[in-house]
Parts: structure tokens; sequence; C-alpha cells
């Protein structure tokens, strides 16, 4: 079984959010990057589960970024994972990333391709839709547990108010979050490892870019916290009915 | 043209979130002078012709029965010659779990521009721009899409449903849905209990209610509120309350009117899940909680002493 793990490189969960350039671009000044944390903890961790269970499973990362990504992706190949692809490109249109990472699942026939179920930058929550389509295949989104038999998939994903289970005949694209797997820390060896992991750079298809980003708004300051003593919960109540009229 | 808008449902009902897609299709409707049309694939209970009064004149339905199981590949297709069908121009999704798995199949198979997560109505004065929602709600971003369809997944709780006059008709689609490939083993709801991610109200509650015998305070105020209950990540961890109550940047992202958190600190993490919340409400004994920075009201002090007052001070007010 070849598994296809989708990485991105995001801002670490605790980064001040800012921008520059006229509000145009993310200000990157002192932040910490990260592998997006869907990817890492489930999408990628999921796939090194099933190679642990069955040796012969091949897992391929892929990344669509400049060459500044390198560093992240050597850290998920010390988490696992036999060999990484870089497509060099920039872009923040999810239709242009989707159609890179379909170009490499085409060539690469996997039977599984792995996406966290959102990037917690752009939080499109839309590349493993995108690229279950540019590549046809079919596609089970936020899933909470993954198993593999044979070539069925069972997976258990959220709906409203509850969950639905789903099997699928592989090849398919699922996207996953909380509850497939559990966080792991890269260790010693796995971080030697990864330097002598392939690492391939492709240089990018051509394909359309059918939106782009204007520029960035941060939301209004709260006015402050409106504190009520702990004696007075009425006036609570009061606020919440005539004030804010929430209730 | 027109602006075609999904209704999505579940085991028979249309979905709240599809009410505000239908609100907002109208809008925009409007904005561009076409007309706000609505798409239904497979059955449902409700009385279609009533949703005239969200601002939409017809409704077309594809009216399959296997297509009230969900597979996004089948939805998507379904989805695409329906739009080409009615000669849409713009395409509204509720950005939820359907919305999530289907927008994307839709934007390929149309070749049209996608912004998920929208949170306002598109800017239509210099080309077509729609905000959206970015890095875990700590900013916007006013996306332009260039291509001739264009399709807009909006974030639920986002758009207020405007009821106006008015009834649709119903007009049945002739379209063949194609095989599914995923197939549904089990539906497990949670019956009983409001949907996390549709709830106008959630009461949630952290680590400063020491533990899961405690839950009693929060579940009250939830019932007289007819809220639903929500819990932090630490709370999810230690299987004090089940995974499904987690909001929080690795958990449920929510956006209710009215949040109130009990014992929560308010970490970085969490406010990402829930500060789209209209009004926020903080209860904790530590004067010091960073969360009273992002809240709008709050009270200090024992929640052991404080929620139960709530909830009988709340009686008193709903009678």
């Amino acid at each position: 079984m070849k598994i296809l793990v989708c990485i991105s490189k995001t801002p670490d969960t605790t980064s001040r959010i800012a921008f520059k350039d006229n509000n145009t671009k993310f200000d990157e000044s002192g932040i910490q990057w990260i592998i997006n944390p869907y990817d890492e903890w489930y999408s990628l961790v999921r796939a090194i589960e099933l190679k642990e269970k069955d040796s012969s499973v091949i897992i391929h990362l892929i990344t669509v970024g400049t060459v500044d990504t390198e560093p992240i992706i050597r850290k998920a190949l010390a988490l696992g994972g036999d060999e990484a692809i870089r497509v060099n490109a920039d872009s923040s249109d999810s239709y242009y990333i989707a159609t890179q990472i379909a170009e490499i699942a085409r060539q690469g026939n996997y039977d599984l391709i792995f996406t966290g179920k959102e990037t917690i930058d752009y939080n499109g929550a839309v590349i493993g839709a995108l690229v279950a389509e540019l590549v046809d295949l079919p596609y089970v989104s936020l899933a909470t547990k993954f198993e593999v038999e044979g070539t069925t998939a069972t997976i258990t994903r959220e709906i409203e108010g509850g969950e639905e289970v789903n099997q699928v005949q592989l090849p398919m694209v699922v996207s996953v979050q909380k509850g497939v797997a559990e966080q792991r820390i890269p260790n010693m060896r796995g971080i030697m490892a990864a330097r002598s992991k392939p690492l391939k750079v492709v240089e990018p298809v051509s394909a359309e870019t059918l939106t782009s980003c204007i520029n960035f708004e941060l939301p209004p300051a709260k006015a402050g916290v409106k504190l009520v003593a702990a004696d007075n919960v009425a006036e609570l109540v009061r606020l919440l009915h005539e004030e804010a009229k929430a209730i | 043209m027109s602006v075609l808008i999904l209704i999505d449902h579940s085991e028979g009902q249309i979905k709240k979130s599809s009410f505000e897609a239908l609100s907002y299709g109208a809008a925009v409707a409007q904005q561009l002078n076409v007309s706000a049309q609505a798409l239904l694939l497979g059955t449902v209970t409700n009385n279609l012709s009533d949703l005239g009064k969200y601002g939409v004149s017809k409704i077309f339905q594809v009216a399959d029965e296997t297509l009230n199981a969900f597979d996004a590949q089948v939805y998507a297709q379904v989805i695409a010659e329906s739009a080409q069908l009615l000669n849409a121009t713009v395409i509204v999704v509720a950005q939820n779990q359907t919305g999530k798995a289907v927008a994307g199949r839709v934007s390929v198979l149309l070749k049209a521009g996608l912004v998920t997560g929208a949170i306002a109505l598109p800017d239509t004065s210099n080309g077509f721009v729609v905000k959206k929602s970015v890095f875990s709600n700590k900013a916007f971003a006013n996306v332009a899409i260039h291509s001739a369809i264009k399709i807009i997944a909006l974030n639920p709780n986002s758009y207020s449903v405007v009821p106006t006059e008015g009834t649709a008709t119903v007009e049945l689609l002739s379209i063949k849905p194609k095989e599914a490939k995923v197939k549904i083993v089990s539906v497990n709801k949670i019956s009983g209990e409001v949907p996390l991610t549709e709830a106008e109200i959630v009461v949630s509650g952290g680590r400063g209610l020491k533990g899961p015998e405690n839950w009693g305070i929060v579940e009250d105020l939830a019932k007289v509120l007819h809220a639903a209950t929500a819990c932090s990540r630490p709370v999810a961890d230690t299987h004090w309350r089940p995974h499904h109550e987690h909001v929080g940047q690795t958990g449920f992202q929510i956006a209710p009117n009215l949040y109130i958190a009990i014992g929560i600190s308010g970490a970085i993490q969490h406010l990402a899940g829930v500060n789209r919340s209209k009004t926020i409400v903080v209860i904790n004994k530590d004067p010091e909680a960073p969360f009273f920075k992002a809240a709008d009201y709050g009270i200090v002090g024992d929640a052991f002493e404080v929620v139960p007052q709530l909830t009988a001070e709340i009686k008193k007010l709903k009678g």
C-alpha cells in the first residue's frame, strides 16, 4: 500500500497575528513555523501507525512551498515516512495547490491520500476535496477514526450532532482530525534518519489561480469586559437580557 | 443567470445552516439583480414552498432517494450538472460537514473559484470579493474570485436568517446520480442534545470544575437556556467529557450568540475555537485568567456558587 500525506507549513498556534505592506501580507517577523497540527498529529501519525502494522506500506510526504518549507518537511520525515516531495511553488490559492498535489498523486499511483481537515492559517478545509475531484477518487472528510483491512477502508466521520461510519474501497482521499491518532514527538533516531531520507524537489505544473487574497483585516478590539460582582448574579442576567439581548 | 443555494438536510430535516445559506444567497441575488434559486438533493419532510420566506423563488429538487445518503462525489456531480442546467453564476453552500466535503469538488468540476468560511456578503463594487475568516478566527481575509462561476461556502452562525413574505415553487430536475462509492454502515446521532455547531447558546466547562462529577451545574444551566454543552481540551483529554464536546483550535470551532465559559482560563488555542461568539461570558475565580480579556461580561467568583444562582435567575426571567 502506498500512502501520500499532505504536509503544510503554518505559524505556531500561539503566534501573534499581524500584517504588513498595507495589510496585504502576513507579517512573518518573529513567527515560529510548525507542521500544520492536523497534518502532523493526525494525518502523518495515522499513516505511520499503518506502516508499523504492515511494513510493506510506503509513505510519501508532499508539500507545496518554497525552499523555506524544507525544515518543516524534514521535521515531518523525522516522525516517519520514506521520502518527501516538495513542489517548488508559492501560492495561497487552494485550486493551484491542489492541482500540484493531484499531479504528484497521479504519477505515484497512491492507494490513500491523507490530508488534515484544514490548515490553521487559511482555514480553507478544502484541499482534500479538490484533490479527490482532480484525481476522480472517493473522498471522506473530517474523519475521527480510520481503519484499513485489505483494500477496504472503514472511516468514522463527523456529522452534525453525531458520527457516521463509512466504508470505501481504496484508492481514496480522506481528511482527518482529532481522534484518528495521538500526537507524537520525534525522537533522536528519527531526526538522524530524516537527514538521509530523499527529499525530491519538482517544479510546479502550470495551473490556474481562481482566487487571490487582496488584503487582511484584524477583528475590532473588544470593548473590554464588564465585570459583575459574584453576589449580584441577577445583574448579569439583566445585562444579558436587556443589553446583549443574548437570552 | 442565477444564484443557486444548496439545501442541506439530515434525517429528513433541513439544517439550520441551510436557512442561513438561503437568506445569504437571496441577498447576493438581490445585490446582483438575478434570481435566487435553491437546490435540494434527495427528500425532506419540510414544506418546500415555505422556503420562499427566505427569499428564494424556485426550488429545484433531484428527488432521488439514494441522495439521502451522502457521498461527496455523487453530490458534486449532481450539483455541478444542476448548476450548468440552471445557468447558475454563484453557488452558495453552508460551510458545514456537507459543504466542506463537496464545495471543493464542485469547484473543480465547474472551474469555479471557491471561498470557504465566508462571513459577510460579497463586495461586488469592483470585481467579486468575499470576506472570510482566517488564522483560526484571529483575522479576516478579503478574497477575490476571478472565475465566471463563483462558489461561496458560508460559515454557520455568520449571517442572520431574514424571513420575508413569499412562497416558492418546486420543480423536479431529472438528473441521474452516479453510483455511490461510499457505503454508509451506520449513523450514530447523540440524541436529545443540541448539536454544538448549530447551537445558539453554548455553556462550556473547564478544569476549574475539578471533576466530571461536578458537571451537573453546567448541564442544569444549559437546560434552562436550551443550550449545547461544551468543554475545553484538557477536560476532553482526561475523558471527563466526551471528545465531541471539545471546542478550541483542535476541536469544534463555534460561533454561537452566547458562549458561557465556566472555569476555563482561556488559552489562545481555546479562544481560537470560540472567539467568533457574539457575546462571551466568563466565570472564573482567578481574576488574572486571560479569558477575561476576550470576554464581554465576567464574574470573578466560585463557579459552584455562581452557576446555580445564574441558573435560578434565568429560570425566574423565563417565568
